[in-house]
């Protein structure tokens, strides 16, 4: 019925030629929406399946409210980094081989590139843009990489200094081998471990003196 | 695989809040659906392209399979708890070091955080040729691309090949086996209690799955008896560098013994076979033997006898024969 309908009301101006490229055009776009939405079908036949999630959802980013519209595959350094303009959290392997992405999530070190967002809803989400104080007042930890200079190029630097911060929380007074074991989720190419043990055994200080 | 760094492909989620409606979900979507704990395993295979599941099922909601209980005959491990928590549970560390232990030498931190114990006994391989995307027998094709004259098997298969030569990676596995523990599996029928050692299959049974686990499935939570509380306890894992890394061979004992003499033992290894084995002739061999070098020696060169190794990991034999060596001779 419904074609019929649509037949009719075909402007007589339309030339067959512009009728079939729009009905060849409309085909492609089906064709490729169906690529690209796999799986939303589903969800269609199913609109109160328990568990379904929203596109639309709020986080909790560094103590605000953050509404943002995710994608449900979408990871959380995506959102942070490219939704939320959080870009202090880092990419590097994407596959949570390298920590340089490593967020706090109810104060427990994640790897960002490894969570999908849609996990974190309800959770205290911190990046490194969270730790200064309202006034400017930098947190312990990154007044220890200012103090010592911790790194050289300094791309993995927010990770580790999550990891720490997250670390430091359950052990307040590690030894250089735990802390090196505390942060063993992190990877620097420059190789300044040395450099940044130090570093951090320093944040550990100021952290204590806090 | 070249790293391929933006979204994965799109999947339909649930992050159901109960049991039901995950078993629920995993029947409706059949096949089509993936089970996703802490998905470390999971996104590699989603940012890589090579498994695209239409419809994911994140356990992570669900409270009920979350959380460490004692139990009148042990501990019950619920299969969502994560790594860490394992590792720093008092009882666990008390009674049951030996889990604790393999647990806290499993990849990264941050990995621990989110990684599950259900999880990490129920992950998939990590033959490359596998996870690179090649059709082979594990992937539904007809050939095993790790075992020809020119393949690169130096992590592969000594024990239990067939067809395929792929192992089990978990570090986690082999401590429950010695533990003897048992592995709760919600079916569609209801559910099923599994012995550790049986919870995983080789090749031979299923190419295609690592563990019992059928489609729908689900491993809800682990016991631990508390058979071999407080035992003598082996872990120790080889692996090439000393974080994220899977074991090369990893192995497990719990050891009873009394008056220098071993009364009863349970012995796994990992890393060998496409499978973690329970070293049950090298178990009887050394029962009522006493606890010293010889014994240690006779069950290290035991455990080793009919592997095959491939071109590349015959150092395997060695390494497995004294690293059960090794955990017999166990430090009182």
């Amino acid at each position: 019925m419904a074609d019929i309908e649509i037949t009719e009301a075909i402007d007589p101006g339309v030339s067959r030629r512009n009728f079939i490229k729009g009905v060849i055009a409309a085909g492609a776009a089906v064709g490729s929406a169906n690529y690209m939405f796999r799986g939303v079908g589903a969800l269609f036949a199913q609109p109160t399946s328990p568990g379904a999630v929203e596109r639309l959802i709020t986080l909790t980013v560094n103590g605000q409210q953050r509404r943002v519209d995710v994608m449900k595959q979408e990871t959380l350094a995506m959102t942070l980094r490219y939704k939320l303009g959080l870009t202090g959290t880092k990419l590097g392997c994407d596959r949570s081989e390298c920590g340089a992405c490593t967020v706090l999530l109810d104060g427990v070190p994640h790897y960002s590139c490894s969570i999908l967002t849609q996990s974190v809803r309800g959770r205290e989400v911190k990046t490194i843009e969270g730790l200064a104080a309202e006034d400017g007042t930098l947190h312990p930890v990154q007044q220890a990489v200012v103090d010592e200079q911790g790194f050289q190029c300094a791309f993995c630097m927010s990770g580790f200094v999550m990891s720490t911060v997250g670390f430091l929380e359950g052990n307040p007074n590690p030894t250089r081998a735990e802390l090196a074991h505390g942060l063993s989720g992190n990877l620097c190419r420059c190789a300044d471990y040395d450099k940044i043990l130090t570093t951090m055994e320093r944040a550990a200080e100021n952290m204590r003196q806090a | 695989m070249a790293v391929i760094r933006d979204m994965m492909p799109v999947f339909e989620l649930f992050q159901p809040a109960s049991v039901e409606d995950a078993t629920a979900l995993l029947r409706e979507h059949g096949e089509q659906a993936w089970v996703m704990a802490g998905g470390l395993d999971s996104f590699d295979w989603f940012k890589d392209r090579v498994k695209r599941p239409a419809v994911v099922v994140d356990l992570g909601g669900i409270e009920a399979l979350k959380g460490i209980e004692s139990t009148a005959d042990g501990l019950e491990i619920r299969a969502m708890t994560p790594l860490t928590d394992v590792v720093r549970h008092p009882e666990v560390r008390e009674h049951y070091g030996l889990l604790s232990k393999a647990a806290e030498l499993v990849a990264s931190p941050q990995i621990r955080n989110q990684g599950t114990l259900g999880g990490n006994n129920s992950q998939d391989t990590r033959c490359w040729y596998y996870r690179d995307g090649w059709t082979c027998y594990r992937a539904g094709g007809n050939i095993c691309y790790a075992d020809t004259p020119t393949s690169m098997n130096r992590e592969h298969a000594i024990f239990g090949a067939d067809r395929c030569v792929a192992v089990n990676p978990s570090d986690t596995a082999p401590a429950l086996i010695a533990l003897d523990a048992k592995m709760v599996v919600q079916t569609a029928d209801g559910e099923r209690v599994v012995n550790a050692e049986d919870y995983f299959i080789g090749p031979g049974i299923d190419i295609m799955r690592m563990t019992v686990l059928q489609p729908g499935d689900l491993l809800t939570s682990i016991r631990i008896p508390s058979t071999w509380a407080g035992a003598k306890f082996y872990f120790e894992k080889v692996r090439d560098r000393q974080v994220w890394d899977f074991p090369l061979v990893n192995v497990a004992s719990a050891i009873r013994v009394s008056g220098g003499t071993i009364e009863d033992a349970r012995v796994a290894v990992n890393g060998v076979a496409p499978y973690p084995m329970r070293l049950t002739a090298v178990e009887d061999a050394i029962r009522g033997a006493s606890q010293d070098e010889a014994t240690a020696e006779r069950a290290g060169e035991m455990a080793v006898r009919g592997a095959r190794p491939l071109r590349q990991n015959a150092y395997k034999i060695p390494l497995m024969r004294n690293l059960v060596k090794r955990s017999i001779r166990v430090e009182a």
